[in-house]
């Protein structure tokens, strides 16, 4: 058997969390007001998923990792000058809409269709990863839908540990309610999994690893097939923001006593 | 357009159904009541169902559908996906409702596809417009609502806690139906093997809690005296935390600053951290102290009704509109107090 592991990570790019954002109505439904003009970053969960995913393959030798990535392509070769310094991977790229407003569905369709174009794609060496949901649309759908596409049953979301045993089966640790964890074995790939944060800090820049994967980002972006999501079915009455900002009281000068005073009384009514 | 709802939920390790799946009933019979001729169902899946069944027996369902047995007793997404599958289709449901736990938010879109549907995830309420359902629900990490209709069905719902209030009824004796899909082997190569939880006297995440205590990178800081005092900070919050029973939250910085080898609050994880690459949990008041009240962090307080926030820095974050109230104060010597004073 060949040994090492291949590696699919899906992810998109997202308005940078520090950018103020502001729905737009338009015939085709919401968008972004000057959604082209925002910075934007790779999806964070999924930069998890491609970290863990580098990861994994360095501790693996013949392994393989690969980004699939369905934005529009400029703004897509934009981000990728940074995550390209990150860790090694090739790029997949498909021109299209990162809107948070297209509909799972689609979106996973068009990303099964690009995974199963993969050059010698094994599916006893496969891990499909992607963030467990995305910081646009938030669904937390999009992964398990590729998943059955590509019919792959061994699915895990939320996840922030996977480790491979001594026997080559795997065992994985899921987001639950409360602050647990569910823990699986799985005994093979393939296996699908919607990382959360994972136990992997942010890698430092490597220059050298940056111009490495350049080489190929540059013509995956070139050759980036252009597809549509038409949200067909979905149809949107409003989008707008939360109503309005709250009244601040500010409380200056009053000594520690009194406010500890005041907030126990004010934590007291909750019983 | 009458609809046929199919609730969807899972037995507890109790026997018996949870507070928010008895929340997805109350909108499944809010649904039949608005839309008219629309009828329902109630879907279990579970080790064993019959306590559960007979809790929800009166709810004025139509059937009492089942999938039960030691392969549902766990949360597995191949033999979930299969049940609920089944379930739909023996219903044929044309909306399925279900809570937003992580057992069916893990298994729902995927078995939305296989019955060629659609899936709306992290729905926080709907509405009857014209005899049509529509759902709102947040993008972009709770910074805009919208609210969406949908063509296709099954349209499947999985709806979040706190819209309605948990169905109450009189228990009886429910038909049970009971569906057995066939479980092939295929579907047994992932076994659960258990639960990883926190230590008892390090749980701090309380999804019930009345309050949410939030725990920001200040904690960690210089002091006015130069020094930083996180042993102490450990105390105080863990102290305050025991005391009110309360659920503690973090801000990114803080539980990032573990990963980086500093000094950190030993019983802080990242399943801890609220915020845009967090959670945005569900409470009715919070607490935040040394936060600073940035925009990703304040996305994690969309749900908290009432909001509290301690700080040093009068024109922090918080002072923006984001609390209701704002003490600009010493979190060591207020939490100090506080912990004296409350029971
Ligand atoms: C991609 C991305 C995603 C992000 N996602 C999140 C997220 O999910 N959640 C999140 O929280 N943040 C998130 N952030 C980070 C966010 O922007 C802030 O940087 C972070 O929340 C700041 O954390 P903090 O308030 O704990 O720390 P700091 O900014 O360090 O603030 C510490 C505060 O403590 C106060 N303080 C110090 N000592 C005391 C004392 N004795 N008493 C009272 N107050 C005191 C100070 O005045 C200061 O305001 C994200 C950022 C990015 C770029």
């Amino acid at each position: 058997m060949t040994p090492g592991y291949q590696i699919v990570v899906c992810g998109s790019i997202v308005p940078d969390p520090l950018q103020t954002l502001e729905p737009q109505t338009t015939p085709a439904g919401p968008v972004l007001k000057s959604e082209m003009m925002l910075p934007m970053v790779l999806d964070p969960w999924a930069s998890h998923a491609l970290y863990e995913a580098a990861h994994l393959a360095s501790k693996n030798a013949g392994s393989k990792v690969w980004l699939v990535s369905l934005a529009p392509k400029a703004k897509l070769q934009q981000v990728m000058m940074t995550v390209a310094q990150k860790v090694p991977f090739e790029l997949f790229a498909l021109d299209g809409s990162a809107s948070g407003f297209t509909d799972a569905v689609e979106t996973a369709a068009i990303l099964a269709e690009a995974i199963q174009t993969i050059p010698a794609l094994d599916r006893s060496r496969l891990l499909v990863f992607g963030g467990w949901e995305s910081a646009s649309r938030g669904s937390g759908s999009t992964m398990q839908i590729v998943g059955e596409r590509l019919g792959i049953l061994d699915q895990f979301q939320g996840v922030d540990q996977l480790t491979v045993q001594p026997d080559g089966a795997f065992e994985i640790l899921e987001r639950m309610e409360g602050g647990k964890h569910q823990i699986s074995r799985c005994v093979a790939p393939p296996l699908l999994i919607g990382w959360a944060t994972g136990n992997l800090p942010e890698p430092k820049n490597n220059p050298q690893v940056g111009m490495a994967n350049m080489r190929g980002i540059m013509p995956a972006v070139q050759k980036a097939k252009p597809v549509k999501m038409p949200g067909e079915g979905m149809s949107f009455a409003q989008v707008s923001l939360p109503k309005q900002l709250r009244e601040t009281k500010i409380v200056k000068d009053l000594p520690p006593e009194a406010i500890a005073k005041e907030i126990a009384a004010w934590l007291g009514n909750a019983h | 357009m009458a609809e046929y709802i199919l609730l969807v939920a899972d037995v507890e390790n109790s026997g018996l159904l949870s507070k928010s799946s008895l929340e997805a009933l109350s909108a499944a019979k809010r649904l039949v009541e608005s839309i008219p001729a629309s009828r329902f169902a109630v879907a279990l899946v579970g080790e064993k169902v019959e306590a559960a069944m007979d809790q929800v027996a009166t709810c004025g369902a139509d059937r009492f559908l089942a999938v039960e047995g030691a392969d549902f007793a766990q949360s597995r997404y191949g033999t979930d996906a299969l049940a609920v599958e089944a379930l739909v289709k023996a219903a044929q449901a044309t909306v399925v409702v279900a809570p937003a736990n992580s057992r069916w938010n893990r298994v729902l879109p995927g078995v939305a596809h296989r019955l060629n549907g659609r899936v709306d995830t992290h729905v926080t309420s709907f509405t009857i417009a014209g005899g049509n359902l529509e759902i709102n629900r947040w993008y972009y990490r709770q910074r805009m609502e919208a609210t969406l209709k949908r063509a296709q069905r099954p349209w499947v719902v999985l709806l979040e806690s706190g819209f309605l209030a948990a169905w109450i009824g009189a228990s009886g004796k429910a038909p049970i139906e009971k569906i057995n899909p066939a479980i092939t082997d295929s579907l047994r190569r992932t076994s659960a093997i258990g639960i990883k939880a926190p230590v008892s006297d390090q749980q701090t995440i309380r999804p019930e809690a009345e309050l949410l205590f939030v725990a920001g990178a200040g904690w960690t800081k210089k002091q006015p005296d130069g020094q930083t005092h996180v042993p102490d900070a450990e105390k105080l919050i863990l102290g305050f935390i025991r005391k009110t029973r309360s659920s503690l939250g973090s801000s990114k910085s803080l539980v990032d600053l573990g990963g980086e080898g500093q000094a950190i609050l030993s019983f802080l994880s990242h399943l801890n951290q609220i915020g845009q690459t967090g959670a945005t949990p569900r409470h009715a008041k919070g607490l935040s102290t040394c936060c600073h009240g940035e925009e990703p962090h304040t996305v994690g307080w969309r749900f908290i009704s009432e909001r509290r926030a301690i700080n040093l820095d009068p024109n922090c974050g918080w002072a923006r509109g984001k609390a209701d109230v704002l003490y600009v104060a010493d979190a060591f010597k207020v939490i100090t107090l506080l912990n004296e004073m409350l029971k």
